[in-house]
């Protein structure tokens, strides 16, 4: 992983108003192929609305995107996910009376290898056994943390190059957190390039190869992620320590 | 009993129209949550198409079988009716998809006149007499000789209808792009983050609708034996109220609600007169008793208010079960 090598992701002065406010400024963020790279700031810093501006679910106000050495700036969701580009969203986004086959069916709504995406499915069921034993139920009916595992086979069902994690631990119980950080390291290490956005500092610091520091819609810090951790500034805004 | 064995028959034929139709009008709320209100005039589209190729046919003398020329008319005017509700859709509704919900709720109306007006245009004012080229044959379902009958057309209209209702069941559980549109159903950012092209997957709710909506075209002309501008105008709203009376984005609530209504109608048109036979009261007038032996059947309402009992029926659910026999969920999306 050379620094000089073409980046996956780039994003180039991009800003997003989000409700008549500009809650993202021109920020630069790079993510290389095959890194884990955290996005971490407060509740309101504007981590959600870089990632929608990314996945053309807002538009951006100025600056580029560029995806793959193309400029994907304004393309629509579901044209990025056929190259390669594909978010969980906040609140994992479930297709609650859907059950969980049909919400993995859809996540590999893009593919027609039906044999190497019944494979998949069943990775997801080594990876999530709980899925498997509730495959015919409604999404509606898990829990918090079963559908953030949903969410994430969902997502690997496309085969993703680039992840996009929106507060994955959100809402979940510490238990779960743990299972949650666990899977995203394994998918990690298969090789799947991820940009995670956190409120937990502390742990996407830890599972990160790089962090950037959001505040108030800009970008005040970044660096290697160990760094980051060892960061005063960073220590006593991010991970609750006095300075 | 053979009244209402007679009545249950009408109910039932009647009720499949509305079904398929509602069908149309609940697939597309459940997508958009739009009430089409030009559904009903897609579906005069499509009698008037069939009418007209029907016309042509037998104009020109061709030796075809009755039924073939039935189902060539249909054939055709099942893509002429698919591009109807496409063009609806792309022309109209689609730049309208993130306005205020009234918005396209009074489009949907404007293209209701638009529709009616270009039929007005192409097939005058006048009811257009349905060629009833397929000769109807009566089947006696009791052993009395007065009794409740069936013809070889309701049974084709029920029969087509079961099988485009499975059809469609099918369709929306079974294949791919019946998962992708529910799941846009449910959450449209979502399912373009899926990969789905959620334009792609409202158009094709859109033709599927009005291709069902060609054929209940046929099926009406071809039960009343006439066609209209305007007959779109009250089928529609009948269907809407069986899609609001199943309910709305219910698919097994529509065909439910389609068939209630049409055997509440028929029961309501077969029964109201004997309800509202004023003869009964004879005994409190002498003046009524003198017309009741002229007329014995003199009531106060007569078959002619079979349409009284879908809008009826509209009321009470809209009062007592807004959210339709099996619809839930009403409350999130108000």
């Amino acid at each position: 992983m050379s620094a000089d090598e073409a980046p996956l992701l780039a994003l180039e002065r991009v800003a997003v108003s989000y409700g008549g406010i500009q809650a993202v400024k021109g920020i630069d963020v790079v993510v290389r192929k095959g890194e884990l790279v955290c996005l971490i700031g407060a509740n309101g810093a504007g981590k959600t609305t870089t990632l929608k501006g990314i996945c053309g679910l807002l538009p951006l106000k100025s600056g580029h995107v560029r995806y793959d050495g193309r400029d994907v700036t304004g393309m629509r969701s579901f044209r990025l996910v056929r190259r390669g580009l594909v978010m969980v969203p906040e609140g994992r986004g479930m297709f609650g009376a859907l059950t969980i086959e049909e919400n993995l069916a859809m996540g590999a709504y893009i593919r027609d290898d039906r044999a190497a995406i019944r494979d998949d499915v069943e990775r997801v069921f080594t990876l999530f056994p709980r899925l498997k034993e509730r495959r015919r139920q409604t999404a509606g009916t898990l829990s918090g943390g079963e559908q953030q595992m949903l969410a994430m086979g969902r997502a690997l069902m496309s085969r993703p190059r680039l992840l996009l994690l929106d507060e994955p631990s959100m809402g979940l119980a510490p238990l779960m957190v743990h299972k949650v950080f666990e899977t995203i390291i394994a998918v990690s290490g298969e090789g799947v390039t991820i940009l995670l956005i956190e409120q937990n500092a502390k742990l996407a610091l830890e599972v990160s190869h790089r962090g950037y520091v959001m505040e108030s819609g800009e970008i005040t810090l970044d660096g290697e992620a160990a760094a980051l951790l060892h960061n005063p500034k960073v220590r006593s805004a991010y991970l609750g320590e006095a300075l | 009993m053979d009244t209402f064995i007679q009545q249950l028959v009408n109910g039932v034929t009647l009720g499949s129209v509305y079904a398929i139709v509602a069908l149309g009008y609940t697939m597309v709320y459940g997508i958009i949550q739009l009430i089409n209100f030009a559904h009903g005039d897609v579906v005069m589209i499509g009698a008037m198409v069939a009418y007209s190729v029907i016309a042509v046919l037998v104009g020109a003398h061709v030796s075809l079988p009755p039924l073939a020329i039935v189902v060539i008319a249909t054939l055709f005017a099942i893509p002429v009716c698919m591009a109807v509700g496409y063009a609806l859709e792309r022309v109209a509704y689609r730049p309208l998809r993130n306005a205020p919900r009234l918005a396209p709720l009074i489009t949907a109306i404007g293209l209701s006149i638009v529709l009616e007006n270009i039929a007005l245009i192409i097939w005058g004012r006048a009811p257009l007499p349905y060629p009833q080229i397929i000769e109807t044959v009566t089947y006696r379902l009791t052993s009395h000789p007065d009794g409740a009958t069936i013809t070889n057309v309701q049974v084709a209209i029920i029969g087509i209808s079961i099988v485009m209702m499975a059809g469609l069941l099918v369709l929306i559980y079974r294949t791919k792009i019946g998962v992708a549109m529910r799941a846009t159903a449910q959450n449209a950012q979502v399912a373009g983050l899926m990969g789905i092209d959620v334009n792609r997957v409202i158009s094709i709710t859109f033709i599927i609708g009005s291709g069902l909506a060609a054929v209940a075209g046929v099926m009406d002309g071809s039960y009343y034996g006439v066609a209209h501008y305007q007959m779109g105008f009250i089928l529609g709203l009948k269907a809407f109220t069986a899609a609001v009376l199943g309910g709305i984005g219910n698919l097994g609530g529509a065909m439910l609600g389609g068939l209630l209504l049409g055997v509440i109608e028929s029961l309501g048109a077969g029964y109201v007169g004997e309800f509202t036979n004023l003869c009964h009261l004879s005994g409190w007038s002498h003046a009524l008793a003198l017309r009741c032996v002229s007329d014995p059947h003199l009531a106060l309402f007569g078959s002619n208010y079979q349409d009284v009992f879908a809008f009826v029926v509209l009321i009470l659910v809209l009062v007592f079960r807004p959210s339709g026999l099996l619809g839930e969920r009403v409350s999130d999306r108000a």
